[in-house]
């Protein structure tokens, strides 16, 4: 949509008092951004030569690209790409219930929001003892006679990543019911009620009226979900199994963090950031195409 | 009957959801009350008296008083910054006119979804060169920077609809732009300053990468860093533990409780545009 030029605009002198306004946060944006995004690209591209002169080149991200760590650390942000489907899949159906009103549904609502405002830190160490061998969630199948399927879920390195999986799951589930809770609140209740005088079941009803009329919001939540897959899982990991056992739930942000603060390979790291910052920006390009096609439809 | 049915198969995949949700939670209360000898018996079970031995113990023993003061002048004071620089930025975007104010403020949005990882050997190498780590000032400044493309994103599509009017009207009383923002724009966007404050608020007091990274000395922590980094510490007596945990969760929990409205409206912001 081109922009219109509103006649409201304040039609005064041209000042420097807007440059004024917006000083303070042009300031800390530079610092915390700006600055820290050129000296990123720069440093990605630069590595120490031998004599103590650095090089410039793609090296580091022909060594990083090269590193099995990377690669394993990458399938496993893939793995946890996994869970946004489900995710939104579950998200969809319990606010579709939701919207229906049933007995109790603020209250549902309230608390299935909770985990999502709790912080990471503080979930992935309550999971941890939840999780662990004589965890639990061990002793409650054993409870249910179900021992053989006790495991132990952060330890064992072919688990631990779904464990993971499932805890992020567990916390950012119920900003989907919500987000998509408050979409269903514009839908118009005439569709649902002609949908039933046609006798349309429950599951056509959702297919056709509920679902479509969600799509913009669902198109936002799987994008915003993948972002987070990608590039937000850094406080889960750190905090249940810092990348163990061995090396089995590294993602590509604790990647980052070993080689820029415990290997002192910082030029690597900028180089591993190069990239991430590339792949949130693909994932952005992807959605804008997605958007732009889901506009289409509804023109 | 059918009615039952339809009932019932709506009511159980909630329950089911509400009781996955709050079990957790109710791990990390109950044993929070109950002596380390009472959680080793039954983790699951309500403790038979309750005790606050664990918590006495987390704040006497392990400086937990320090970290939430921390976390608390850490969290209030950036969101502060935020909220002041936010609000003027904003303002700007929506009501003045300059050159680049498009350009500004659709650079708002993908600054956003930058991984905050990504900046961040860069950003400690310009506070290792200003002095600033071990300092909470250096994430003061960091968080600052994070909260504000979302500050300006909300308030100003909030100031946006304020009417040209008012602002006409305040002009020609001989009010400056600045006076016009104080007392005539901002008592009116209560709603919106406070969507904005709390949501930052939460990030700010949850957020344990940056603090992790700047913050490395004992007494400079903050709450949340302070957990994670002393959680072995603490593995002998997991109720105190669990102490720690739940004294972190209560301020967020309270703002939940009391601001349900604000922040979720605030954390839903930006999903429709």
């Amino acid at each position: 949509m081109p922009t219109v030029k509103r006649s409201t605009d304040r039609g005064r002198r041209r000042t420097l008092t807007p440059y004024f306004f917006l000083a303070p946060a042009a300031v800390t944006l530079l610092v915390v951004f700006a600055y820290p995004l050129v000296q990123l690209l720069l440093q990605s591209i630069t590595s120490p030569g031998i004599l103590g002169q650095s090089e410039h080149g793609l090296q580091n991200f022909r060594s990083v690209l090269g590193d099995p760590l990377l690669h394993r650390a990458m399938a496993n942000n893939a793995r946890l790409f996994l869970a946004v489907p489900v995710m939104t899949a579950f998200a969809v159906l319990l606010a579709a219930l939701l919207h229906e009103r049933v007995a109790g549904w603020r209250f549902y609502r309230s608390i299935v929001f909770v985990p999502y405002v709790l912080a990471i830190p503080v979930v992935g160490i309550v999971f941890s003892y939840i999780l662990q061998l004589h965890g639990l969630l061990n002793q409650f199948l054993g409870m249910l006679h179900l021992s053989g399927l006790a495991k132990d879920w952060l330890g064992d390195s072919s688990l631990a990543i779904w464990s993971i999986w499932l805890v992020i799951v567990w916390q950012q589930l119920g900003f989907g019911v919500v987000l998509f809770l408050a979409r269903l609140s514009s839908l118009d209740p005439a569709l649902i009620e002609a949908a039933m005088v046609d006798r349309a079941d429950w599951w056509r009803r959702f297919r056709h009226i509920v679902v479509p009329h969600l799509a913009p919001v669902i198109e936002f939540f799987v994008t915003l979900s993948l972002i987070n897959m990608l590039s937000w899982v850094f406080n889960y990991v750190y905090v249940m199994t810092n990348g163990g056992p061995v090396n089995s739930t590294y993602v590509t942000e604790l990647v980052i963090y070993q080689d820029a603060f415990r290997n002192g390979l910082p030029n690597l790291a900028a180089a591993v950031s190069v990239l991430l910052l590339v792949f949130a920006t693909v994932l952005l390009s992807v959605q804008a195409v997605v958007r732009r096609r889901i506009e289409r439809m509804e023109a | 009957m059918k009615a039952a049915i339809g009932n019932a198969s709506r009511q159980v995949p909630l329950l089911l959801t509400a009781l996955v949700v709050l079990v957790p939670l109710y791990f990390m209360v109950v044993n929070s009350l109950k002596t380390n000898d009472a959680f080793i018996a039954s983790p699951m079970a309500l403790p038979k008296h309750l005790s606050f031995r664990a918590y006495t113990e987390a704040v006497q023993g392990r400086s937990i008083g320090q970290l939430f003061l921390n976390s608390a002048v850490i969290s209030v004071i950036s969101v502060a910054l935020a909220t002041t620089f936010g609000a003027l930025a904003a303002f700007a975007l929506a009501k003045l006119r300059f050159r680049g104010r498009e350009a500004f403020f659709r650079v708002m949005l993908p600054l956003m979804v930058i991984p905050p990882i990504a900046l961040l050997v860069p950003q400690f190498k310009l506070m290792s060169a200003a002095g600033l780590v071990n300092h909470r000032v250096s994430v003061i400044v960091i968080y600052t920077g994070l909260m504000l493309p979302f500050t300006i994103y909300l308030l100003r599509n909030f100031f946006v609809s304020f009417p040209d009017e008012l602002l006409d009207a305040a002009a020609l009383d001989g009010c400056s732009t600045f006076t016009a923002l104080r007392h005539v724009v901002l008592p009116v966007s209560q709603p919106a300053l406070l969507t904005a404050a709390i949501v930052n608020f939460v990030f700010a007091w949850n957020e344990l990468l940056i603090a992790l990274v700047f913050l490395q000395s004992e007494g400079s922590r903050t709450l949340v860093v302070g957990l994670t980094v002393f959680r072995s510490r603490f593995s002998l007596d997991v109720p105190e533990l669990m102490a720690g945990l739940t004294i972190a969760t209560a301020p967020v929990l309270l703002i939940y409780l009391f601001g349900q409205r604000y922040l979720v409206r605030g954390l839903l912001a930006g999903s429709t545009k």
